[in-house]
């Protein structure tokens, strides 16, 4: 069985967000991680390689830096990995963004593509859902259970109040949350070995059946208008009272608000 | 075909076992000021298997017109025969705004259309109006008028964009539940009602559903609640929950909790506030043992009053709080059910 997991570098936002003097962010002063929800996903794949057999490459789009994680992805127990980065492709939208990405994967074989359901810089859950729609292929978005089942997959799909037992033929796309698993950590051995192999690394040349109006900035249906720091709610009151004044204190502003 | 020939503003009307979701409602609520700043109308799209009689309900909520699409293969929520109804749909009627819910159907089926009609979506909005794009003219680059634009959080609530679609058309965006305002339903209310069936073909794309298992619970939807009372971490254990349960009780709300809770088990998912979990917005807000990670925050933050308690007065939460009290929630919770069960009695 040939896997594909996608992966993406993103900014840690757990710390809160540094922004430049301009207010554009400041990405070099935040740790880039390996998108947790994607993390999941390559998890879920390297446990369906130790029970099943298969052959794991994960791929990633982004900047040169971005091997970063496909080394990291490696060392956990990944196959092989592919870099496709190239200066037309950056200021893409979900759109362009999944036009290359599958773009980038109709050179490859596969059975099962796993995503993450959504990265923590841009929280959209588009790009999986759209991939699969470029490749004539069928989603499983919100998987928090996968099994193999001769030529199909059978996941568990999450909704809101319940989930559905979905079975689909391969090949097919699954998004992967990060509440599917915990992922292995590195090994030393594993470290040493990713940094001993060659990452494939792809440009604009090598995207499959992939037209120049559908990629970068360029190739984006969506613009951005407008973007800001938000612009919170000023702190209220606080206060530090001994218990009996604590409740007097809530029970008097319930009061003044007429919630009581 | 020019942009100008797309009219009007549709929505999806999410239904799940054959009774509209609440946020087919909140949609259509924001469509009817789309519609009113655009001059045009609204349009629900209703697709499911015995679903017709359920457009009435979406007039008395502001559909001026309701295209039904019904099939036994949309009978139970699948990516594909639902991304062929909504795609032949906009094919076929050319909306110029398409609004879905950013549910776990929607922000599934959102993606897939879009991809298929080839135009732009934006996720997870909080804000929509119309407006000129670029926002300020810029010289050498026309400014379009008439554009929807989105704004949404990022980078875990951190930032803010507004985005437009200027160049395709349907402008799409998924739009987060519980921000837009329903309007108060208008009794008797009738919208047009079309049928369209596209014709449906099982292919390779169509999944199988095996089982259906719908999480047991007897609670609220925390979505609904006027007074939430949220725990988090802080709260100790599974059990202390009861403490939280009842002040609830006593004030008429209902019990929610932050992501950490639900990541140790002792809460279930739907009860979860935050980026991940739900946004909220009650008329009272208690985070009890509540850090206030930006991921929570982004999901309570427009509670119209906001009481935090923290044994620690570095808590972000007291950053959002309109009322914070630094103390030990297991000696105020239990004094505070006592106190407001005396007050409420003597009413």
């Amino acid at each position: 069985m040939k896997i594909v997991v996608c992966i993406k570098q993103v900014p840690d936002t757990k710390g809160g967000v540094k922004f430049n003097p301009d207010g554009t962010l400041d990405r070099g002063a935040m740790l880039a991680i390996m998108n947790p929800d994607d993390k999941a996903g390559l998890e879920a794949a390297l446990r369906l390689k130790d029970e099943y057999g298969a052959e794991v490459t994960v791929i990633t789009m982004g900047l040169p830096k971005a091997e970063e994680v496909l080394r990291e992805a490696m060392a956990m127990g990944a196959d092989k990995g592919i870099l496709v980065t190239d200066r037309v492709l950056g200021g893409a939208d979900t759109w362009a963004t999944s036009t290359t990405v599958a773009g980038a994967i109709r050179n490859l074989e596969y059975d099962l593509i796993i995503t993450g359901r959504q990265a923590i810089d841009g929280d959209t859950a588009q790009v999986g859902p759209q991939i699969s729609e470029h490749l004539d292929i069928p989603v499983i978005s919100y998987a928090q259970n996968i099994k193999i089942e001769g030529d199909s997959v059978v996941v568990e799909r999450q909704y809101e109040d319940r989930y559905h037992v979905v079975k689909a033929k391969m090949p097919c796309l699954i998004t992967a949350l990060s509440e599917l698993n915990e992922p292995r950590y590195m090994t030393p051995g594993g470290i040493f070995d990713a940094y001993q192999q060659e990452i494939t690394v792809w440009g604009r040349a090598d995207l499959k059946d992939v037209d120049d109006s559908n990629l970068g900035l360029k190739g984006s249906p969506t613009k951005i208008a407008k973007a800001s720091d938000k612009v919170r709610k000023g702190a209220g009151e606080k206060v530090t009272l001994d218990p009996d004044e604590s409740v007097s204190y809530i029970v008097d502003k319930l009061k003044v608000k007429h919630v009581i | 075909m020019s942009l100008e020939e797309y009219k009007g503003v549709y929505v999806f009307a999410q239904q799940v076992d054959n009774e509209i979701s609440s946020i087919a409602f909140e949609l259509l609520g924001k469509a009817k000021d789309l519609a009113k700043d655009l001059n045009t109308d609204v349009t629900a799209v209703l697709l499911g298997s015995g679903v017709k009689d359920l457009a009435d309900k979406l007039a008395e909520y502001g559909a001026d017109k309701v295209i039904v699409v019904d099939d036994p293969e949309l009978k139970v929520y699948r990516t594909e025969p639902y991304a062929h109804a909504l795609s032949s749909v906009i094919n076929k009627y050319k909306p110029e705004i398409v609004l879905v819910g950013a549910t776990a159907i929607g922000r599934d089926l959102g993606p897939r259309v879009s991809a298929r009609v080839a135009t732009g979506l934006t996720a997870d909005c909080t804000v929509l109006e119309i407006g000129d794009f670029p926002l300020q003219p810029v010289p050498g680059q026309e400014q379009k008028h008439n554009q929807l634009l989105m704004t949404r959080p990022a980078f875990g609530g951190n930032t803010i964009a507004t985005i437009a679609c200027p160049d395709n058309r349907p402008q799409m965006a998924t739009v987060r539940a519980g921000v837009m305002q329903k309007i108060e339903p208008i009794k008797g209310a009738k919208a047009v009602v079309e049928e369209y069936n596209p014709g449906f073909t099982p292919d390779h794309k169509y999944v199988e559903i095996l089982d259906v298992v719908k999480a047991v619970t007897d609670t609220v939807d925390i979505m609904d609640a006027k007074i939430l009372v949220s725990g988090g971490r802080g709260v100790g254990s599974p059990e202390n929950f009861k403490i939280l349960e009842d002040l609830a009780e006593v004030i008429g709300g209902t019990v929610s909790c932050s992501r950490a809770v639900v990541d140790a088990g002792w809460k279930p998912k739907d009860l979860q506030v935050g980026q991940t979990g739900k946004t909220v917005r009650p008329n009272v807000y208690f985070a009890i043992g509540i850090s206030g990670a930006i991921q929570h925050v982004a999901g309570m933050e427009e509670a119209d009053i906001i009481i935090a308690i923290n044994k620690d007065a570095d808590a972000p939460i007291f950053d959002v709080a309109d009322y914070g009290i630094v103390g030990d929630l297991n000696k105020i919770v239990p004094k505070l059910t006592e106190s407001l069960k005396a007050e409420l009695a003597a009413k």
